[in-house]
């Protein structure tokens, strides 16, 4: 690599629950991402003039969504009228993606300065309703083996022997870990959101569920059986024939929840950085992506992350905070035999998506900023960052502080 | 509870009558909203509840809101606290899961029209006279209790925005057919037995977007055709407004926002759009001039403390030309009889045919009827007789702008004064007393200074002479009340407040050309500043003789005085103009502007030639300062040398008379907007650079010295 690619800043809005109950319902998602731009810009003392790019993960670009948000919200945030916009869409991976994508332009020196980040206002923008040919094209579905991620999610864990057990467990610390982070004000790169009256709309991960215990979980019903037995099932089976019937274990618990949300990542060359006297925090160090079997689709992470580690020349050792999405407890505990973690001790360590949910577009920048956040509190080095993806990709960012 | 009733009116049928205790109106109060709130609560546990009647004891259902608790900008929180409660209290009252109907008996405007929307029935009195909608939005403001969502749940977004941004009330028959009501009745005994009938025959009862499979008429932002419309509408609304005007925008966004949320939520953002809009400077501007100064102004605060004055029962004008002919209608129109006199009677006839010709575009429009037409036309008597205007109470001169002239009609007619007459003179550039020695009692000689076209034009400014006297003054001021126009008050003085200051408007626009500045830049920056004509186009209209007239007058009676006129850079431009190259405006054919028949008119393409184009091209910001500065503070200097006696009518005045835009609140209001003391470092700025016309009053270093406001 030509250059170095530094993250100057990494910021994200608080979590809302993803639907009608949820604080983040009533705002719309350019005015959530432009609010982050704006705190981004008076955070950073930001000449916006100066920005090259600004590139935004968003999984159902559609409605209030479409038409390439990133562009859009940095003009509704009144940043120059000269900087780009553009969104992109690699599934739960976007937010990563968009940051990786910048540190590339910026290490590749075609580029000096870029926002990545992400939104998805899931309460306004329903999951999936921006279709889709894998399931909305019967061709493409029949022949690829399309099955909803749930199906793969209990696959996967059923091929694992993982019991219900274990993934509640893994539920509850991050539900415990979440509420502590959060008590304890561990999240300092979340920026509340108010209203056009500076009234406070929201301050905290809304989704957290204070006090939960293992029986709260338990008593949870099994989320994807419906679905399996209509004959999604069957279809996984199809391409498992070790497997004789799929264990529905993910519960609404056990899996990230649904949320709404907005984050952006300044990235930039050591050189734009001095001039306009930002201070760096990390830089990025190696990223890595991959492509697996669709169907069981979310085994992605591992591969990725050891592509990620290899590139940088470091083991999984070297890393001293490990930050793997929650989409299902399945997913993290298969990454976690894939790289030979044992314990829990450097992983998500302030909880994950489970308790606090997954907007899809944002996710992997908002984990960005929650690794960062944490080497700086503990003072360490270096995290890791990882997603599964739909379609059977997986993505990880390899971070350092400077 | 002082504005709610809480009646029984029979076996679980519960009435609440709203009748503000002392108060003459029901008006939406922060004690109303308490009031609701309790009334609703005593609702929701009441016993064996079968249905609920909303009805009023007063003339009208409710008047609309306090704007004071509004104005002075009070905090978000408390705002949006305020606008939350009166919307729970409402939601509260449609889901009690009983019929809720509201009586509608006499006006229902605002926030009591929104709190009918929340009733499942609205039954209203078949009275063309009742008005009912939610006019607020002319004063710049949002309404308070959720109506905006709730219309667009009941008429989709597309007529929803028609209906919300328009703000015109409507006759319960009209209302009826947008279907915002359900019923109409002859009869006002028979409102309540009807709301009666409809809660025994309905037992359980939802709003219509509250029924299991309600869907949004037309559809959200998503469907594809809404979503055209949606596509659209902030540039129609940018067409009408140019941006200036935030709550049609802000009704447009609750509107789109709210389309795809539930109802809490939509709720929820439009309280945050009112409590925006509400605080803005534009709704603060257009409520301090158009509702509280103007009532001030209606209520007579600078009428003389007089007993009302005697009805005036014969008006006689002078001259059936273009102001003669209107002020003759304004007179007829509000129903008194009158005398209109010019020196042939075929003048006075073509005078009152002219008339015709607007009434008879009234009757096409369907404002009047063919009746009403010949009715009022008969009260008109033209005449070239003098003595036909025996015992007039009013006689009005509006002869063209010559002193002798006007001297003689003025003494040809006085003696046919009534013994309470006086007699006002049309004048709009001419001293008043100036002109009052041709009359033998001088104290019952006023200006009453109509605009043009006067059957539009609601403002009338009427001017004090030296030796005008406070009987007079009142005398003239109910008059104008009565033929329902506006009447602001000024003290005499060369083009009184309006032509004064509406001059300086038209002059900067010149000097700016004179500058060396694109034409077309300083027509875009009048509009932009939110002026109805591009200073070039206006100098057109009013021609470019009647300012270089009105100069020359003007030089000569100060070097009468042995005082000179300032120049002005505009004066260079109009001496080009007209004897250069013979270019005098709109009615002889060329101007600013070309006047190709049956085309557009168009820029003189050879102005940027005559008035070489600068290279250095002043921002649209700085024109617009520039246009808008010279106003203001000339309106200050008229305030400081007694022309202007108050605030409000210098205010009114500019948006009556020239139409100085109202998100602004008229000239003063412009400066407590901008800001004093950020009003007198720009114009000191403007003054070193353009030239001594931008001085600061001494009584705006004053004001700013002492943290005032103009109030």
């Amino acid at each position: 690599m030509s250059r170095k690619a530094i993250i100057y800043d990494a910021i994200r809005t608080p979590r809302g629950k993803g639907k009608r109950t949820g604080s983040l319902y009533e705002v719309t998602p350019v005015r959530l991402l432009s609010l982050v731009l704006k705190e981004l810009e008076k955070r950073n003392h930001l000449d916006t003039s100066l920005v090259d790019d600004v590139i935004m993960g968003c999984v159902t670009p559609i409605g209030e969504e479409g038409g390439d948000i990133a562009r859009t919200a940095a003009l509704y945030a009144n940043w120059d009228v000269d900087v780009p916009g553009m969104q992109l869409n690699r599934f739960c991976a976007s937010g990563l993606e968009a940051v990786n994508v910048a540190a590339a332009k910026v290490a590749s020196g075609f580029d000096n300065l870029i926002v990545g980040g992400g939104v998805e206002v899931m309460s306004r923008v329903p999951m999936a309703s921006d279709g889709g040919a894998w399931f909305l094209d019967p061709d493409v579905s029949i022949q690829t083996g399309f099955v909803p991620q749930g199906i793969s999610a209990d696959l996967l864990a059923t091929m694992e022997g993982f019991t219900r057990r274990d993934l509640d467990e893994l539920a509850f610390i991050s539900q415990t870990r979440a509420a502590e982070a959060t008590k304890k004000g561990y999240f300092k790169s979340e920026v509340p959101v108010y209203d056009q009256n500076g009234l406070l709309i929201l301050d905290h991960d809304e989704h957290i569920r204070m006090g939960t215990t293992m029986s709260d979980l338990a008593s949870l019903k099994p989320a994807f059986e419906a679905a399996g037995n209509l004959g999604f099932d069957e279809v996984a089976l199809r391409k498992y024939p070790m497997v004789s019937k799929i264990n529905h274990l993910h519960t609404a618990g056990n899996s990230s929840g649904i949320v709404d949300g907005a984050t952006a990542v300044l990235v930039g060359s050591e050189e734009i950085g001095k001039r306009l006297a930002l201070t760096p925090r990390a830089r990025i160090v190696s990223m890595g992506l991959v492509a697996t079997e669709p169907t069981i689709m979310l085994v992605g992470p591992g591969p990725a992350s050891l592509k990620a580690l290899k590139k940088a020349g470091m083991t999984v050792d070297d890393m001293d905070l490990i930050e793997i999405n929650e989409a299902f407890a399945g997913v993290v505990l298969r990454f976690l035999k894939d790289l030979q973690i044992n314990d829990l001790d450097r992983v998500n360590v302030n909880g994950g998506a489970m308790a606090m949910g997954h907007p899809l577009g944002a996710t992997g920048a908002m984990l960005l900023s929650t690794a960062l956040d944490e080497l700086e509190r503990r003072d360490k080095e270096t995290a890791l960052i990882s997603l599964c993806v739909g379609g059977g990709m997986g993505i990880a960012t390899i971070i350092q502080r400077i | 509870m002082n504005t709610i009733e809480y009646k029984i009116l029979g076996p679980g049928i519960v009435n609440l009558v709203l009748n503000a205790k002392n108060q003459s109106k029901n008006i939406i109060t922060v004690s109303f909203i308490n009031d609701l709130q309790t009334s609703v609560d005593q609702l929701a546990s009441e016993k064996g509840l079968k249905g609920v009647i909303i009805s009023s004891d007063k003339a009208s259902f409710a008047d609309g809101i306090d704007f004071n608790f509004i104005i002075n900008k009070p905090s978000a929180e408390k705002l949006f606290t305020l606008t939350e409660k009166f919307k729970s209290s409402l939601r509260k009252l449609e889901t009690l899961g009983k019929p809720v109907v509201s009586v509608i008996s006499g006006h229902c405007l605002s926030g009591g029209f929104e709190m009918a929307l929340a009733s499942h029935y609205r039954i209203a009195l078949n009275d063309d006279k009742i008005k009912i909608g939610l006019p607020d939005i002319k004063l710049g403001i949002l309404p308070i209790g959720g109506a905006i969502t709730r219309i667009s749940r009941l008429m989709g977004l597309q007529s929803a925005f028609g209906y919300l941004t328009d703000g015109k009330t409507l006759s319960p028959s009209k209302t009826l057919e947008t279907g915002l009501i359900h019923k109409i009745v002859d009869n006002r005994e028979k409102l309540i037995p009807a709301a009666i009938e409809w809660i025994n025959t309905h037992p359980q009862v939802l709003q219509p977007y509250d029924e299991k499979g309600y869907r949004l008429p037309g559809g959200n932002i998503m469907h594809p055709k809404m979503a055209q419309i949606i596509t659209a509408a902030p540039a129609v609304l940018i067409k009408k407004t140019r941006g200036n005007y935030p709550a049609p925008a802000a009704v447009l966004s609750v509107l789109a926002e709210g389309s795809v949320t539930d109802l809490d939520a939509a709720f929820r953002i439009e309280s945050r759009y009112f409590v925006k809009i509400a605080r803005g400077n534009v709704a603060q501007n257009m409520l301090t001039t158009l509702w509280y100064q103007f009532n001030d102004l209606k209520k007579g605060n600078n009428r003389p403390e007089l007993p009302p004055s005697k009805p005036v029962r014969k008006v006689g004008v002078l001259g059936a030309g273009m102001m003669g002919h209107g002020i003759a209608y304004a007179a007829a129109r509000a129903g008194y009889q009158v005398v209109l006199k010019d020196v042939s009677m075929e003048m006075a006839v073509r005078g009152l045919k002219k008339i015709e010709a607007i009434l008879n575009k009234m009757v096409e429009k369907g404002r009047i009827t063919p009746e009403k037409k010949q009715q009022l036309l008969k009260r008109i008597n033209p005449t070239d007789n003098p003595k036909d205007l025996q015992g007039s109470d009013l006689i009005i001169e509006a002869v063209f702008e010559n002193r002798d002239l006007k001297a003689k009609v003025t003494q040809e007619a006085e003696p046919f004064l009534s013994e309470r007459g006086i007699f006002a003179s049309n004048t709009s550039t001419l001293p008043i007393s100036s002109l009052a020695p041709s009359l033998s009692r001088e104290d019952k000689f006023i200006g009453l200074h109509f605009f043009s076209p006067v059957h539009k034009m609601q403002l009338v400014e009427i001017i004090k002479g030296k030796n005008t006297s406070e009987e007079t003054l009142a005398q003239a001021f109910d008059y104008v009340l009565s033929i329902k126009k506006i009447p602001i008050v000024v003290n005499d003085s060369r083009g009184f407040y309006t032509s004064r200051v509406f001059s300086t408007y038209v002059e900067e626009g010149l000097a700016l050309l004179s500058e060396g500045q694109n034409p077309q830049c300083i027509e875009s920056a009048g509009l932009a500043a939110g002026m109805p004509v591009g200073p070039l186009a206006l100098t057109d209209e009013i021609t470019l003789t009647l300012v270089e007239h009105i100069n020359k007058q003007t030089e000569a009676d100060l070097k009468a005085q042995g005082k000179t006129r300032p120049s002005h850079p505009a004066d260079a431009v109009i001496e080009k103009m007209i004897h250069e190259f013979n270019r005098k405006g709109r009615s002889s054919g060329a101007g600013f502007y070309d006047y190709p028949s049956g085309e557009p008119k168009h820029l003189w393409e050879r102005l940027p030639k005559i008035f070489p184009l600068k290279e250095t091209v002043l921002k649209q910001d700085e024109m617009i300062e520039r246009l808008m500065f010279i106003q203001a503070i000339e309106s200050v200097r008229c305030l400081e040398e007694g022309v202007l006696t108050s605030v409000g009518d210098a205010n009114i005045g500019s948006i009556f008379g020239w139409g100085f835009p109202a998100f602004k609140g008229g000239t003063l209001q412009f400066i407590n907007d901008y800001g004093l003391a950020r009003f007198v470092e720009k114009a000191k700025y403007l003054k070193n650079k353009f030239g001594k016309r931008f001085s600061v009053p001494p009584l705006l270093f004053e004001m700013t010295a002492l943290e005032k406001t103009f109030r």
